[in-house]
């Protein structure tokens, strides 16, 4: 299985990798996959109340170097984006940056939902609850 | 010495060949090149001399006679042939065919057509330390039983059968017993007498020998096993397969065979103290690691271990320079977990992280004190981005996570 440079770069140099607290208000965290799949990725993001700007980002992912390189491109991708900006973001996005093989397309898919599943939390805590994007969260995970 | 990258550990995949055994092949590919079945002149007499030294070079590694040895292109066609030959040819005394779940998928996927045509397949289960259980086999013999498959010691875990005491049953049944023993032959002390097997398959490209070329053992005397052939042509390999044989590639088998024989025991002792340099090199250095399957009945030179909470596909990815293998889904072709893992119940996350090692004639101290450094190296790492290592060291138990709601 040959890799692209940039999956290899993410792998060997990951960007933003840690934690951010569960607990804050501003922080929305996106758990996704399952160990048994053999992918799960942790997405977090400080999201500002005023200018719904994401500020800070971070990762950590259970995976293959692709899902290591599509959520650490992820964190890259939503940092300085407005949520709704980062909701735009598209699976499809990081297999055209990453050179994903079809084999690993679920790679960024779970990348997406990551992202999805940690705006929507922030949301649920914000009080925001939009349904629309819970649900789309939830289908396109299924 | 100086270590030369990439550092190979694969040698279940397969084995380099070694030296001694090129130069025993090289005079037949340009000089002594004649068709063994040539029978009117030198150069076929030559080819055929080569052949039938080689025949006895094989038989001798296994306690058989030399006519006992039919020669294939493979184990592959070994199993196809032992399998398919003996269900064709006893088709009258009975259908029923008795193997086992971990087995290589040349035994499994050639079951699977059988009862695609008609035959009926037991398949037993292993227990967690990889191996049958022998009520089991017994409860599963019938009287319409013509064959028990179970190979000798498994590709992915190393884990040795209690093949003797298979023979024993498999003989007070009177039912034939076929074992894939390509990892075992040269590496353990494989006797057909001894073990009471009436087939066996071997693979020269796993120990030391060329690719292209492999055996199937068929007893002659008590009992006598015949098979219809799957390869039909001149009658080569007394019916049984026809085909030009691949002079060059037995002359190198029987050699690899050899080698194996005069050197076996110090081989044993020396592959055996560098896997337990490396166990214990990467086990005492790391947490949540697991071997899997038995190390009681196990080959001296293998060992599978789980890396909890880190996955396979990004272990070797990490240890790029060191050629092993893993259980992962993300590195197999069908996206599937290894299904010999799964036999032994180990679960799924556990099977994602599974590296197998397989050391071989060629590896050095030097060679597995580096592969262990670089394994715990990419393990830590690895834990850090892990959010499964960072659950459990908070104390949830990722196991119990309802993962559809998270």
């Amino acid at each position: 299985m040959a890799y692209s440079d940039k999956v290899i770069e993410h792998y060997n140099n990951p960007r933003n990798v840690g934690s951010l607290d569960k607990k804050d208000p501003n922080v929305g965290t996106g758990l996704v996959g399952a160990p048994e799949c053999g992918d799960v990725m942790k997405l977090q993001m400080k999201i500002n109340p005023d200018t719904r700007v994401i500020e800070e980002a971070k990762f950590k992912t259970f995976g293959c170097g692709s899902a290591i390189a599509s959520s650490s491109l992820a964190t890259e991708w939503v940092r300085g984006k407005t949520v709704e900006e980062a909701l735009s973001i598209k699976n499809t996005d990081i297999v055209r940056e990453l050179s994903l093989p079809p084999v690993k397309i679920h790679c960024s898919v779970l990348a997406e939902d990551a992202i999805k599943a940690a705006i929507s939390d922030w949301k649920k805590k914000a009080g925001e609850g939009d349904a629309v994007t819970q649900a789309g969260a939830a289908q396109a995970h299924s | 010495m100086a270590i030369k990258l990439p550092i190979y550990m694969d040698n279940h995949a397969t084995t380099p060949v070694d030296p001694r055994v090129v130069d025993a092949m090289m005079p037949y590919f340009t000089e002594k090149f004649g068709n063994a079945a040539s029978r009117n002149h030198a150069f076929g007499w030559a080819g055929e001399e080569a052949v039938e030294n080689a025949r006895a070079q094989i038989a001798q590694l296994i306690g058989a006679t030399p006519k006992e040895i039919v020669f294939t292109s493979g184990a592959t066609e070994s199993d196809n042939l032992a399998i398919k030959g003996v269900a064709e040819m006893y088709r009258e005394k009975g259908n029923h065919i008795i193997t086992q779940v971990t087995e290589h998928k040349a035994v499994l996927d050639t079951c699977k057509r059988l009862e695609k045509d008609g035959y009926e397949v037991t398949y037993l289960p292993v227990e967690k330390d990889g191996r049958i259980n022998l009520d089991d086999l017994r409860r599963a013999i019938t009287p319409k039983t013509i064959l028990i498959s179970i190979m000798y010691a498994n590709n992915e875990i190393g884990v040795i059968q209690p093949i003797a005491e298979i023979g024993k049953i498999a003989k007070e049944k009177g039912v034939f017993f076929h074992s894939d023993a390509v990892q075992a032959v040269g590496k353990v002390p494989v006797d057909v007498q001894k073990d009471g097997i009436d087939l066996l398959s071997i693979s020269a490209h796993k120990l030391y020998g060329p690719k292209g070329v492999g055996a199937l053992y068929v007893r002659r005397k008590n009992p006598r096993v015949q098979l219809t052939a799957m390869v039909d042509g001149g009658g080569h390999e007394r019916g049984m397969r026809s085909g030009t044989l691949n002079v060059t590639g037995i002359v190198g088998f029987g050699k690899a065979c050899e080698l194996c024989r005069l050197e076996m025991a110090e081989e044993t002792k020396k592959l055996s103290a560098l896997r337990d340099r490396l166990k214990e090199a990467i086990m005492s250095k790391l947490d949540e690691t697991f071997i899997n399957g038995t190390m009681e009945h196990h080959l001296p030179h293998n060992i599978n271990i789980s890396f909890a909470y880190v996955e396979g596909e990004s272990l070797l990815m990490g240890i790029n320079d060191v050629a092993v293998s893993s259980g992962s889904a993300c590195t197999s072709a069908t996206l599937e977990p290894s299904y010999v893992l799964k036999a032994l119940g180990v679960g799924e996350d556990l099977a994602h992280t599974s590296i197998r090692f397989g050391i071989g004639r060629f590896n050095t101290e030097e060679e597995v004190d580096y592969v262990a450094n670089r394994v715990v190296e990419t393990v830590n790492r690895l834990r850090e981005l892990s959010p499964l290592y960072e659950m459990a060291k908070e104390g949830t138990d990722v196991s119990k996570m309802n993962w559809k709601t998270a």
